[in-house]
């Protein structure tokens, strides 16, 4: 489907500097991480006793911790899960959101209302410390961390699908197709969907770092990733404990993260001017 | 009119405070694990009387309905873990200092914050505009668990300036809080730039200029007030962020605040002191936005509350 909403989208994106930045350095990331068996020939978990704290090398590019262990290997593995968390926990909170905020505003009227009035009152609650409680009465799993984390991003997912679909529902576009006779499911499917994809798009780019970061600062606090599993937060927590005798291992851990959101922030920026030309901020 | 309006929000609150209550209330009493369950050598006999002490031999249902008998009387409970300490002994304790680490931090925030943004928003595509800026990215993209680390190395360790733990001089007050406003200010500067800079287009501020105003006058005098807002209305999030941040720069610079009674608790499944501090912590977040609402209410004149 050649649409030309999208090929304008990509082409005004290749304007914004900052978001492709972003891309490009997200995109080398990947490839490195895809690529762990061939760069990372030392295991996240392998020591070397005789060289603790060894300062960054041609044979430790960046250096090794405490334990003797990798650290190049370590931001890798660590990257991996931090990113996996985020976009996992993303998916859990656009696929909710998505869910509810489209019935929402297909039902409309008094389900539509109170099903927001729900979301209110929801947005009003300090997630944040639910999840913290969560984490530490029912073990610190993997699963129900990223289920956790995207169970408190949802609700402006949700306020954003409802808008999308309410304004789409009476467009004149909308109208004709029906007075075609074409069916609901492909009203939905062909034309409502593809219409609020782009926000969809937008927002679940925006949303990633933000879970990136509650994950990083869950595990800074001992209480996400578990060793002997790591995470960017745990390493940047074990960075901090030796920093005054190895002050590279925070510096490479905090720079991947750092460089990370900042990506992910521009990228999600710059598509949001990108497919909304009007809305376009300075 | 907006008397409703302070009504209704407060009515909303009701519902709200409850499910907090409940949710917290179960989460913990469900979980695996008890206050007393890591103390090793007590005897059965020692454990019964504990729990006898803190009701935890009555059922669940009866435990809950007595907590909110207590609640309503504004009694937290007795803490479990800090011997001979109530809850709300801890929290007199605690509160000022999250209090004041919030506050100051929030002062920063503001203060760099504006006036960064107001430097980069009169000199656009300046130096004075592209420093600023650079920095909010900076500010923006670093978490505040790498930003007052390296604080702490260079002004603690390497310079030996500031101290880097406690909560007793004016010195301790400074990186704490400088860390957790930093990224607060570098979110303003960019807002306070981005309002002033689209106030300026309008009709009035021409005007003002055709009256022959200089441009620091129709900063001060015209743009201000509009321009500000949308850092006004960043002020609820940012109020909520740096209470939660707080958790993070309390455990860093070892601060007897809030937070750190609230993590420490949570680990060592002190039931009421969890129960108290979140509840606490909900509280204040509401009461924030809440406030900041009402601000934006009185400095923006076409937001009216039905």
């Amino acid at each position: 489907m050649s649409n030309s909403l999208w090929t304008d989208a990509l082409h005004r994106l290749k304007k914004n500097k900052l978001a492709l930045l972003g891309a490009s350095f997200l995109i080398l990331e990947l490839m490195i991480f895809f690529l762990i068996p061939v760069l990372a020939r030392l295991g996240y978990e392998a020591q070397d006793l005789e060289l603790t704290f060894a300062a960054p090398s041609p044979v430790h590019w960046f250096g090794t911790d405490s334990l003797g262990r990798d650290l190049f290997s370590r931001v890798i593995f660590g990257g991996r899960i931090s990113l996996t968390v985020g976009l996992l926990a993303s998916l859990v909170s656009a696929l909710v959101g998505v869910v509810y905020g489209s019935l929402s505003g297909f039902l409309g009227g008094k389900i539509d209302n109170s099903m927001m009035r729900i979301v209110d009152v929801l947005y009003a609650l300090p997630f944040i410390f639910l999840v913290i409680i969560l984490m530490v009465y029912f073990g610190r799993n993997f699963i129900l961390l990223f289920v956790a984390l995207g169970l408190t991003q949802w609700l402006t997912m949700a306020r954003i699908v409802r808008g999308q679909v309410l304004s789409l529902r009476h467009k004149e576009f909308i109208e004709a197709a029906n007075s075609l006779g074409l069916r609901q499911r492909d009203i939905v499917l062909k034309h409502l969907i593809p219409n609020t994809l782009g926000p969809v798009i937008v927002y679940l780019t925006l949303t990633v770092p933000s879970v990136i970061l509650e994950e990083a600062f869950l595990s800074y606090l001992g209480l996400g990733i578990q060793a002997p599993l790591a995470s960017w937060g745990t390493l940047i927590k074990e960075g901090v404990d030796v920093m005054d005798l190895a002050p590279w291992t925070l510096f490479f851990p905090a720079f991947f993260l750092s460089a990370t959101l900042f990506s992910l922030n521009f990228l999600g920026d710059g598509l949001r001017d990108a497919l909304d030309p009007k809305g376009a901020r300075d | 009119m907006g008397s409703t309006y302070v009504l209704k929000r407060l009515a909303i609150m009701v519902p709200i405070f409850f499910l907090v209550v409940t949710l917290v209330f179960f989460m913990i009493r469900f979980a695996p694990g008890g206050p007393f369950s890591s103390e090793k050598s007590v005897s059965p006999a020692i454990l019964k009387n504990l729990e006898a002490k803190y009701h935890m031999d009555e059922p669940l249902l009866s435990q809950y309905v007595r907590y909110w008998k207590d609640l309503f009387r504004g009694d937290l409970g007795p803490s479990f873990k800090h011997a001979n300490r109530s809850v709300n002994e801890i929290i007199e304790e605690a509160l000022p200092i999250s209090l004041e680490l919030g506050l100051l931090s929030l002062t920063w925030a503001v203060l760099i914050g504006v006036s960064a943004g107001g430097l980069a928003a009169l000199k656009p595509n300046t130096v004075y505009d592209y420093v600023p800026m650079a920095f909010s990215i900076l500010g923006i993209c670093l978490p505040t668990f790498v930003v007052g680390p390296v604080l702490v190395l260079v002004f603690g360790l390497w310079l030996q300036w500031l101290p880097v733990a406690g909560w007793e001089t004016w010195q301790d007050r400074v990186l704490p809080s400088l860390t957790l406003g930093f990224a607060y200010a570098a979110y303003i500067s960019r807002l306070t730039r981005g309002g002033l800079i689209e106030i300026r287009g309008q009709e009035f501020i021409r005007t003002a200029r055709a009256k022959g105003l200089t441009e620091k006058e129709i900063l001060i005098k015209h743009s201000l007030r509009g321009g500000l807002l949308p850092v006004v209305s960043y002020l609820g999030p940012a109020l909520a962020g740096i209470i939660t941040g707080a958790l993070v720069t309390e455990t860093i610079f070892n601060i007897p605040g809030l937070g750190r009674f609230f993590i420490e608790s949570a680990v060592n499944r002190d039931y009421t002191v969890v129960m108290g501090t979140s509840l606490l912590y909900f509280t204040l977040i509401f009461v924030c936005n809440f406030l900041v609402d009402i601000v934006y209410a009185v400095l923006d004149p076409r937001v009216k509350y039905v």
